[in-house]
């Protein structure tokens, strides 16, 4: 196909008959000169993607908990898509802002409802030129360990690491925040993702793998929080 | 595609792996594995890799004996210690032409198993003492000659022994197997390695993996390891001691601080059925006609179908915890060796266990008494029964089951009852040393 002028087209989230602002959204956008598509589940960006690809997505986080989540759910989703869909931008209430500072993994930009219209496009505009110039970034390094988030490998101490798909999805999460303690119940929230019977024992097993396989000289490296949780810090 | 086929095929070429070994295991517990090359990985993710079942124990059928084997992505290790380090390993599930699981597949009845209990809330959590002798003469065909003379505990670090037990504990974490303790155990040249806790499906393929690596490695310096489960009379033989615990979304179900020995009326029910089932589950967990010369008095090996805190003749123990830590509250049993299918010795832990559950068995009162001494007079007053004698009396026991029945599935259930039977009648007919020696200068 000729690559041309093609009118960008994004994907619009938001709850059908909520006043997340999903209404809002799409005008702002056809005014804007963009095309959009409503979609209800990751599975859909793979039904309705246009020809030339999805430009990127435009989520609107519902005040309500359970929407709310599910919402978040297709944030995760569209970014592990066999194709991912990057270009997140959320909007999201002035009271929920907090909801932001543990998934910045999740979006590339957020904007509060009820929004201006220009300052919606203006935000479009800047994320569709990041994501144009600089890529991501690729590694993660914290002490010895190093994460190459394109590859999938891990390195410790400059020798390879391996880990199972789970083991690996925990250890970059905890690396992508170092030094912060996440619960167990956010960790399986947010590194599984769905209810896993056994439940946070879980986080437990995976812990205890990663430290066996990083040996007795790295085990250290996550680290224990009393009736807290986990984090990975390189300090002992 | 699902990110996890990504991420293991990603793996392969980064890795340069140039072999991937497709694990499953038969009916009787044993290791078989397809091995496929990289440029197959694909196809074998998305279409299984097909095969002729008819010559693996407990697959074949009348009719039809294709199946196919999916590998599961969550179970992709690389084997340090084989080939240089560029050969992986995936465990299978078996599934027919038409798409359903095969029935005939250790794998998906522990699945099944498992789903079940899941539907009520609860998720097994397994932790085994593996036991296990090393011998010094690599050829098993030989008679079986100690490699060492050390006792429980004993620090013999010179000796090739305790090189070889850690080396596979090494290989063992770099695996993701973590290894709670390992020890010199009681009998001369007998190891012990205790794994740590995981869930049941996982533990089950851990297993697995443990008794390869622990008899490749041994093969390697030219010495055998054995998992049989009393390789030499008069000495202790090698149990693997299961601790088991039920978490839901609360955590720990067999945890409560107000209960006797801080277990939950959930841990006393599942105990319960543990010990109701006991005859009838332990053909499953402990399958050969040389399980039952363990399983006799003298050598710390239950006999008597009982319960305790303490006591390490019963058959189920409940291990003191620490006030602080409730996620360690666990129940013991004692009688399954290291020889069964951990798969279908799980499942039907986990069927009699819930059972007790379901039906709100009552636990018998604790047996706090040496039960070693104990005389059949006395247990009829106490009202102890024992685990059963022999293997045949075992399989008496569990083809009257209907809940191994139901745990195992028909086919199963069938082939294995038939195959055992043969064993039997193959050792009944079998005349030993120990006769001549008794008999023939007499008669």
């Amino acid at each position: 196909m000729v690559a041309g002028e093609q009118q960008a087209i994004f994907a619009v989230f938001s709850d059908p008959d909520g006043d997340a602002g999903g209404v809002e959204v799409i005008r702002t956008l056809s005014m804007a000169g963009f095309g959009c598509i409503e979609v209800g589940s990751a599975s859909d960006l793979i039904r309705s993607k246009p020809a030339n690809g999805w430009a990127g997505t435009i989520v609107a986080i519902a005040e309500d908990d359970a929407k709310a989540a599910t919402a978040w759910g297709f944030c995760r989703d569209s970014r592990k898509l066999d194709e991912p869909v990057m270009n997140t931008l959320v909007l999201i209430s002035g009271s929920n802002l907090p909801e932001l500072a543990e998934r910045h993994e999740q979006f590339d930009d957020f904007i509060i409802a009820p929004f201006h219209p220009s300052e919606f496009e203006a935000r479009l505009g800047h994320m569709l030129w990041r994501s144009g110039q600089a890529p991501g970034p690729e590694t993660v390094e914290i002490g010895p360990l190093a994460l190459n988030l394109e590859t999938y490998q891990a390195t410790l101490a400059n020798k390879p690491l391996d880990l199972t798909y789970m083991e690996y999805e925990l250890l970059k999460f905890l690396a992508l925040s170092p030094s912060k303690v996440f619960s167990r119940e956010v960790l399986l929230n947010r590194v599984w993702g769905y209810e896993y019977y056994g439940g946070a024992r879980t986080v437990d097993v995976h812990v205890r793998r990663l430290r066996a396989k990083f040996g007795e000289e790295h085990a250290h490296l996550i680290q224990t929080v009393r009736s807290v949780g986990y984090k990975l810090d390189q300090t002992r | 595609m699902d990110p996890q086929y990504d991420y293991v095929l990603k793996a392969v070429e980064e890795r340069r792996v140039r072999l991937i070994r497709l694990w499953f295991t038969d009916v009787l517990g044993q290791l078989k594995s397809v091995a496929i090359s990289p440029a197959e990985l694909d196809s074998a993710f998305e279409e299984g890799v097909h095969f002729d079942g008819s010559a693996i124990d407990g697959f074949s059928r009348v009719q039809e004996s294709d199946v196919i084997a999916k590998p599961d992505p969550t179970t992709f290790e690389l084997m340090p210690w084989a080939d240089g380090g560029s050969t992986a390993r995936m465990f299978c599930d078996i599934f027919n032409h038409d798409g359903t699981p095969f029935t005939g597949d250790p794998r998906h009845i522990l699945r099944r198993n498992l789903a079940s209990a899941a539907k009520e809330g609860y998720g097994l959590f397994t932790a085994p003492e593996m036991e296990f002798f090393y011998f010094a003469d690599g050829n098993p065909n030989h008679p079986p000659e100690l490699l060492d003379s050390g006792s429980f505990f004993d620090l013999t670090t010179s000796d090739v022994a305790s090189d070889l037990r850690r080396r596979t504990i090494t290989v063992l974490e770099t695996m993701g197997i973590p290894v709670e303790y390992s020890f010199h155990e009681d009998s001369p040249s007998q190891h012990e390695i205790d794994l740590r806790y995981t869930d049941a499906l996982t533990m089950a393929d851990q297993i697995m993996t443990f008794r390869l690596v622990v008899r490749e490695l041994a093969m390697e310096q030219n010495r055998y390891a054995s998992f049989m489960p009393k390789p030499i009379a008069g000495i202790q033989g090698s149990g693997m001691h299961l601790h088991l615990s039920l978490f839901d979304e609360n955590g720990n179900a067999f945890h409560d601080p107000d209960k006797q020995y801080g277990l939950s009326d959930v841990g006393r029910a599942f105990t319960a059925g543990l010990l109701r089932h006991a005859h009838e589950i332990t053909a499953v967990t402990n399958q050969l006609v040389n399980s039952y010369k363990r399983l006799v008095n003298g050598f710390e090996a239950p006999v008597w179908i009982s319960w305790a805190q303490q006591n390490r003749s019963a058959l189920v123990r409940v291990p003191v915890t620490k006030m602080d830590k409730p996620s360690s509250t666990r129940i013991e049993l004692r009688s399954p060796d290291p020889s069964c299918n951990p798969y279908l010795a799980f499942s039907v832990i986990v069927a009699a266990g819930m059972k007790g559950i379901r039906e709100g068995y009552e636990l018998p009162a604790e047996l706090r008494q040496n039960l070693a001494e104990l005389s059949p007079a006395d247990a009829a007053k106490l009202g102890v029964t024992s685990l059963p004698a022999s293997l045949s009396d075992a399989l008496d026991a569990m083809e009257r089951s209907e809940l191994v029945h139901e745990a195992l599935g028909e086919h199963t259930f069938e082939w294995f009852l038939r195959n055992k039977r043969a064993e039997w009648t193959d050792y009944k007919a079998h005349v030993s040393p120990w006769e001549l020696q008794r008999y023939l200068p007499s008669w």
